[in-house]
């Protein structure tokens, strides 16, 4: 028989109070685990929102001139009629750290062409990257190739065409390859053309009025990636488009911070329990402590006996408490969470957090129990014994 | 041979005028192999002085040696040492441990040492089957009757050979017959060898032994062998 022999047979004998210390931790493991497993999952899910709603970084020219609104994004400051990027410049991109993260990068060059007396902004892009930049896009025909336009909602309207037809601005002509479905944006009324193609209508070969990129988030800090393609790009303003769901990160930062403070608090009323039900544990055991001592334990032993005892219970503790945080955010996390059909599967057992929550809990548990032990390895054999 | 050798022991409890002395300046002799009893009415200081003797509970003055070993000199943790491997003790409440099986509260005073599991084992089983217990390893404390829990802790008591057994009132809590039967139980371990200390109330328990101590208030008042009473001795000196 070895002292952990003891200690388990003794907290199978003693059911009643082991679970008690037992409920004390595991209410603020679970809780701690619970709230933090959900805001992360929730912090997943919007991460994965971020990425869905396509390009969150915009690379635009380093100059002030007209604001404009594109794709339901505010784009800062493009001056397309007054400086340009390179479109070669792009290349650096691929040798930031976190280039890795970067899903897609669309070259945009944007002009106007005057439409029977109105002014339309024509964009030449790269269509190969719209999956990654504008996944919401919905088109009644097909992407331009070379000699074709897509036409927003609106333009489409105003010209009354059709795909098929063709679009004449001024001397220019091009066949419609598709309609862009209404997006409510400022989309409806602009033309999209391969990139090439623009360059060669507004004479602006190699050139591009700015750059989406398409960076996958749930790996990587966001500012830091526009800090790093603005060191790659120095002559480009570089900004991270997250407005939309920025609001709502801050809401779960905060829900997290709330979450983490009271799970502090469950667990310091936790520890609390461990203590007080440890110091009457060490009380009802005066006469056992007090006989073990006379039979040559040495204080030290005594030590080791609650504490291996408590580090049980915590441990234990900490596992279920784990356990029970898990299933807790698994089960509310549909209530916190939203439009669920198409958002990417949370996983919600993360083991680094299970075996941090093991061992707090067995530290807290250890910690809560080092004055009962010290008390009952400084009590005085003969009164110990006596106490009976 | 000397095996216990206390000098002017004085055990104070507390400081000032409202201090008790518990003990006034005890002298004693106990030989090597010698069943002694240690008798007085309660609050004399006997069981007092059975502390002392263990090691337990340090004298406020005097000398005691135990085996050649000046028992208070040691630190603390090498006197709980010393009574691991040299004493054994019996309590008049038995104080087993009631989560523990028959078997491993024999195995207590072993759990802390080095030995193997197999020895401590056969050591305790060894025990029980001195004490007569053997078939009952898996019963629990409130399974067995009182005068086997008694025996389960003398048999704790012997497990680790000890060369000193204290026994506080060992048949405080027993009826006559079963008494006796434990007084046999320490007759036994006396013809083997084993010093005794008892404390008792029972002049018939205490004529068991080789020699009787009287205390009263802290001061031994009468040392004679079995078979001379306090009266005749009294009365020869």
């Amino acid at each position: 028989m070895k002292m952990l022999d003891m200690v388990w047979k003794r907290l199978q004998r003693r059911r009643g109070k082991a679970l008690f210390v037992l409920l004390g931790l595991l209410v603020g493991v679970g809780a701690g685990v619970g709230f933090l497993s959900l805001t992360q999952a929730l912090s997943l899910e919007i991460q994965h929102k971020m990425e869905l709603y396509g390009a969150n970084i915009l690379v635009s020219p380093a100059t002030e001139a007209l604001s404009l609104s594109f794709g339901g994004m505010s784009m800062g400051a493009v001056s397309f009629e007054m400086k340009e990027l390179q479109e070669k410049e792009l290349s650096a991109l691929s040798s930031i750290p976190n280039a890795r993260n970067i899903a897609a990068v669309g070259p945009v060059l944007l002009g106007t062409l005057e439409d029977g007396g109105v002014r339309r902004i024509l964009a030449g892009m790269d269509f190969g990257t719209l999956s990654a930049l504008r996944p919401w896009w919905r088109i009644t025909g097909d992407y331009p190739r070379e000699g074709q336009v897509l036409l927003g909602a609106e333009t489409a309207r105003a010209a009354g065409l059709k795909p098929g037809d063709v679009w004449s601005v001024g001397s220019l002509g091009w066949k419609v390859s598709g309609i862009l479905e209404p997006t409510g944006s400022q989309e409806d009324f602009m033309a999209f053309a391969p990139l090439s193609e623009v360059q060669s209508a507004l004479g602006k070969q190699g050139k591009i009025s700015m750059a989406e990129v398409a960076a996958l988030c749930s790996g990587c800090p966001i500012e830091e990636m526009v800090a790093q393609i603005s060191k790659a790009l120095p002559n480009a303003r570089v900004q991270a488009i997250k407005q939309v769901v920025e609001g709502r990160l801050q809401a779960i930062e905060q829900m997290g911070r709330v979450a983490a403070g009271l799970s502090g608090l469950v667990l310091l009323v936790g520890a609390l329990v461990v203590l007080v039900t440890m110091m009457a544990s060490v009380r009802d055991r005066a006469s056992e402590i007090g006989v073990l001592r006379a039979i040559g334990f040495r204080k030290r032993h005594i030590a080791e006996l609650i504490l291996v005892e408590a580090g049980v219970l915590s441990c234990l503790a900490g596992i279920s408490g784990c356990a029970l945080g898990m299933l807790w955010a698994m089960a509310a996390l549909p209530f916190f969470s939203e439009g669920h059909s198409h958002s990417a599967p949370t996983p919600l057992f993360h083991p680094e957090l299970a075996l941090g929550a093991v061992l707090f809990s067995t530290v807290l548990g250890l910690l809560a129990s080092l004055y009962p032990a010290l008390t009952a390895s400084r009590l005085d054999p003969v009164e110990a014994i006596r106490s009976y | 041979m000397c095996f216990i050798r206390a000098d002017g022991i004085v055990k104070r409890y507390g400081h000032g005028p409202g201090s008790v002395e518990a003990l006034r300046g005890i002298d004693l002799e106990i030989f090597e192999g010698e069943w002694v009893a240690v008798m007085g009415r309660s609050g004399s200081g006997k069981s007092t002085l059975l502390s002392v003797l263990g090691g337990l509970n340090s004298p406020t003055a005097g000398t005691y040696k135990v085996a050649g070993v000046e028992l208070y000199a040691l630190a603390p943790e090498q006197r709980a040492d010393f009574r691991r491997e040299k004493m054994g003790f019996v309590f008049q409440s038995f104080h087993l441990l009631d989560y523990l099986s028959v078997l491993e509260n024999v195995m207590l005073p072993l759990v802390t040492s080095s030995m193997p599991s197999r020895l401590k084992m056969e050591l305790a089983r060894e025990a029980l089957e001195r004490v007569g217990l053997q078939g009952k390893e898996t019963r629990l404390p409130a399974e067995i009757s009182g005068g086997e829990q008694e025996r389960v802790a003398i048999a704790r008591a012997i497990v680790n050979r000890p060369l000193l057994l204290l026994a506080d009132e060992p048949t405080g809590n027993l009826d006559s017959a079963t008494g006796e039967q434990v007084m046999e139980l320490f007759g036994d371990l006396h013809c083997r060898g084993m010093t005794i200390v008892m404390v008792t109330h029972s002049e018939q328990w205490a004529s068991m032994a080789q020699r009787t101590i009287k205390i009263s208030d802290g001061r031994v008042i009468g040392n004679y062998p079995t078979g001379c009473s306090f009266e005749s001795q009294f009365q020869n000196s």
